[in-house]
């Protein structure tokens, strides 16, 4: 086997009262590659990745993650392990400073090595392009800024799977072109699972696609089988 | 960092100057004041930094009372050691009340530990035999004696009050700095995303309460070796009202402001009881005062304008 | 007196704390369920409710019964409205946060209680009861020739309880009637539910709260003037008064006013029952710790059901 599993789920599954948002979703993620999950509104993409990293409990199923069962594994010890979740409406700390906010990020994972903080906030601040507004209060910033801030909070905690949900909503579209330039340098040594709405971006990103659809996965492949697959369009047409 | 430590060490600087300048009469207060201060400040850690509101302090406050003064009197502790069991007594409450309290959110928080602390000050009345219920009881100034100072003498008290409040304030500087306060700071302003940073949410607020309790006790138990006095009226709830009115007049989340919020509210009350008894009265207009106009108090108000930096 | 006539009499004092109660849970509760907020001052609402009893009763000249009949009106009344131009003025004023209500409602606490101090002084003063015909109440035994039926000495009460106990239970039936059958009651169980959606159906939602808010202060006082002929008023009365209603509050499920009535009728009933048999130091500390620890771990109180 050359890939390597850093993630899988076997019939994972969420219910809302009698509401099934996930189904029965196996799902594997190569080590090192960026996976793209994608699927009409409502389709159960942020469920499914709230089970991965825990913020949510499985209906039932279970999620492998580093080879161990992390199923019934609190949220804060599988972020531990090396998970990131970036949230679809951002949710930062309104009233702290952008440099609070990432250092947040960072020094969970320095544990006592306090010296390397600031080098390091400042460090992932840059990579984001927000160097120049870590002394502003993270409420007043541009929802773009915000966005990106909350990327950053993602990228200080240098975890080995990275999971973006809808990161460039509401980024311009040279700040879209530098997020993409941004993943692809981060790819080099973080598995990322992106939810994504921007189809040019999932094509320039993706090793591999995941079509979701009423909870169910519906379509697997490279990019150029599920541009292909006709069940893929009717869904997003039909859907 | 510099700022801040300049600020802090200078207010301990002034209240050491003004045992020198200030008239007898203040130094009584004074000594009150900061170890009250002190009682506010170990509120503020699950208040002001973790966004923990209780309503039942009152308890931790009187655990170290009287965890000291019982020992004091029906052990025949010394005052050093029985000030040393009224601090245990309120780690020890703080985390059993911690470990329950903590598994609601909210009002049901709020709630329940006005209910535990309650439950302490009828504890206290039930066994009258031992504690004196509602009197209260004397620790007797023969026994208020340490390295051969007499903490009932004006001036000596006075620096032992000023060396608690010290202690407690230095040491709360430090932890708002440390990472441990970063994280709590977190979880005040959004406890889902501290979680979802990796941060194990319900081991910090658990710290944070046994910290603030300890605190709390601590202030409890000095106040009980300092005046003399042991009393349930301390364990009821105008006491978990009092450090949450001045915690909010002063700024909560700062760590000054439950130092300036008790000074302003012992001098005003002062200054009212001239002209009525009724002064719980003053403290009640306040609160409602500060809840619709000023939420985040005197010194949030500094911060705002004035000094971004100010911890 | 033997111990059945003894817990007969245990009961009945019971049942009157119990109506009492039942009206003054019934308030806060309705003000938790409508609004989710928790009013700290609820007690100085019945504590002004007996005051306001007194005032008017010695302001009055008249036979006992009008210038009770008058109390009985007036009183509820004008707390109501007090209360109502509280909300108004404060609890609208901080957006209805439930933490920042507490505060401001811990203040208003403070202010009420002082303010009655200040005015109305420290003294407990008795208010007459508009009739209070001795009832003596029969028990039975078996002797040598059977069952009998004899009037213990001391086994007795008065038509003044027995009239608090009905007017409790009246209170209630309203208080029903207005919830399942009128339009009032369908826009307060509307805002109950979502008070979002109520407001974008433009119900005034502002304005039911102060409603609310008045209602509930309102069966505070109507509960106090109910027993200040059996307790006298004082300024400091609203303290015990809240915490049993906190405690049915809590046993019964927050919000739930089925749930509420009955722990009222439970409590009130082995309140009165217990400080006849125990020390009453004992009872409230056990009370107390029942409480909290049914908030700990039931949430949803003793008689809600968990929830999915
Ligand atoms: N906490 C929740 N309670 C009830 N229903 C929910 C909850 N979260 C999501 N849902 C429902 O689950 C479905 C999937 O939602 P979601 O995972 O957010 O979809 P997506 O991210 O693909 O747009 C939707 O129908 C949504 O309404
Ligand atoms: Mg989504």
């Amino acid at each position: 086997m050359a890939a390597v599993n850093l993630l899988s789920t076997r019939g994972l599954s969420r219910n809302f009262g009698g509401m099934k948002a996930v189904q029965n979703v196996d799902l594997d993620l190569q080590q090192g590659k960026i996976r793209a999950l994608i699927g009409p509104n409502g389709a159960g993409k942020t469920t499914l990745v709230s089970m991965l990293c825990g913020r949510i409990p499985a209906s039932s199923g279970t999620v492998t993650f580093l080879g161990q069962d992390v199923t019934d594994m609190p949220a804060h010890k599988r972020i531990s392990m090396g998970m990131a979740y970036t949230f679809q409406i951002t949710s930062i700390f309104d009233d702290l400073t952008v440099f609070e906010n990432v250092a947040l990020a960072v020094q969970h994972r320095l544990g006592r090595a306090a010296k390397q903080l600031k080098p390091e906030v400042l460090a992932t601040l840059e990579r984001v392009g927000l160097e120049t507004r870590s002394d502003q209060v993270a409420g007043d910033l541009a929802y773009g800024h915000q966005r990106l801030l909350e990327i950053a909070m993602g990228l200080g905690q240098e975890p080995k799977l990275l999971i973006l949900d809808e990161p460039t909503q509401g980024l311009s579209d040279g700040e879209i072109d530098e997020f993409i330039a941004l993943i692809r340098e981060v790819s080099a040594n973080t598995t990322v699972l992106l939810i994504e709405h921007n189809i040019s971006v999932v094509m320039a990103l993706a090793d591999a696609i995941t079509v979701l659809n009423f909870g169910e996965i519906i379509a697997e492949g490279t990019p150029e089988e599920i541009h292909a697959n006709p069940a893929v369009q009717a869904a997003y047409l039909g859907g | 960092m510099r700022k801040s430590l300049t600020l802090h060490l200078g207010l301990i600087a002034l209240l050491f100057a003004l045992q020198f300048i200030a008239p007898a009469y203040h130094h009584g207060n004074l000594a009150r004041i900061m170890v009250m201060a002190s009682f506010a400040m170990g509120y503020n850690i699950m208040f002001g930094y973790t966004g923990l509101l209780s309503l039942g302090h009152a308890m931790f406050f009187a655990v170290g009372m009287y965890g000291m003064g019982l020992s004091a009197t029906q052990l025949g502790l010394s005052i050093g050691p029985a000030f040393g069991v009224g601090i245990l007594s309120a780690l020890i409450c703080s985390l059993i009340v911690g470990l329950l309290a903590l598994r609601t959110i909210g009002v049901a928080f709020m709630i329940v530990t006005l209910m535990f602390s309650q439950t302490i000050f009828l504890t206290i009345l039930y066994f009258g035999g031992i504690t004196r219920g509602d009197e209260g009881f004397v620790i007797k100034q023969s026994t208020r004696q340490i390295f051969g100072l007499d903490l009932s003498d004006a001036t000596t008290r006075y620096f032992a009050a000023l060396l608690l409040f010290s202690l407690v304030l230095l040491g709360i500087l430090w932890l708002v700095k440390s990472p441990t306060g970063r994280v709590l700071i977190a979880i005040r302003e959004n406890e889902e995303r501290a979680k979802m940073l990796g941060y194990d949410v319900w081991r910090h607020k658990l710290a944070a309460v046994v910290m603030s309790g300890t605190v709390s006790g601590a202030a409890g138990a000095a106040y009980g070796v300092l005046f003399g006095y042991v009393g349930a009226s301390f364990s009821q709830v105008p006491y978990s009202i009092f450090p949450l009115l001045w915690v909010l007049l002063g700024g909560a989340g700062t760590v000054i402001g439950p130092f300036v919020g008790t000074l302003f509210m012992f001098y005003l009350i002062d200054l009212s009881s001239t002209v009525t008894d009724a002064y719980m009265l003053v403290v009640g207009v306040i609160l409602v005062l500060l809840t619709m106009f000023a939420r985040n108090g005197l010194m949030g108000i500094v911060r705002e304008r004035w000094a971004k930096w100010l911890p | 007196m033997e111990f059945g006539p003894h817990l007969m009499l245990a009961m009945l004092e019971g049942l009157v704390q119990a109506s009492v109660l039942t009206l003054t849970a019934l308030g806060l509760s309705l003000v938790f369920g409508v609004m989710r907020v928790v009013n700290v001052a609820h007690g100085e609402f019945y504590m002004l409710g007996a005051v306001l009893a007194w005032w008017i009763t010695s302001l009055l000249g008249g036979s006992a019964l009008i210038e009770f009949t008058a109390a009985l009106i007036l009183a509820p009344l004008l707390v109501g409205l007090l209360a109502g131009l509280a909300d108004w003025l404060i609890l609208r004023r901080v957006d209805y946060d439930p933490e920042r209500t507490i505060v401001a409602t811990i203040g208003l606490l403070y202010i009420i209680q002082q303010v009655t101090l200040m005015t109305y002084g420290p003294d407990a003063r008795p208010v007459a009861p508009p009739f209070n015909t001795r009832l003596a109440l029969p028990w039975f035994e078996f002797g040598e020739n059977g069952f009998a039926l004899y009037w213990p000495w001391g086994l007795s009460t008065t038509s003044y309880k027995l009239f608090v106990i009905l007017a409790a239970i009246l209170t209630l039936i309203g208080v029903w009637l207005l919830m399942a059958k009128t339009k009032i009651g369908l826009i307060l169980r509307a805002t109950q539910l979502d008070s979002e959606t109520a407001q974008a159906f433009g119900i005034p939602v502002e304005r039911i709260y102060a409603l609310v808010f008045g209602m509930g202060a309102a069966l505070a006082a109507l509960g106090a003037v109910l027993v200040v002929p059996i307790q006298q008023a004082h300024y400091l009365m609203g303290a015990d008064p809240l915490l049993l209603s906190f405690i049915v509050v809590i046993i019964g499920g927050l919000g739930s006013l089925r749930g509420t009535v009955v722990a009222a009728i439970l409590i009130g009933m082995s309140d009165g029952i217990i400080s006849v048999f125990f020390t009453p130091t004992l009872a409230k500390m056990l009370a107390t710790l029942l409480v909290a620890m049914v908030l700990v771990y039931r949430p949803q109180g003793l008689f809600g059901a968990k929830p999915a």
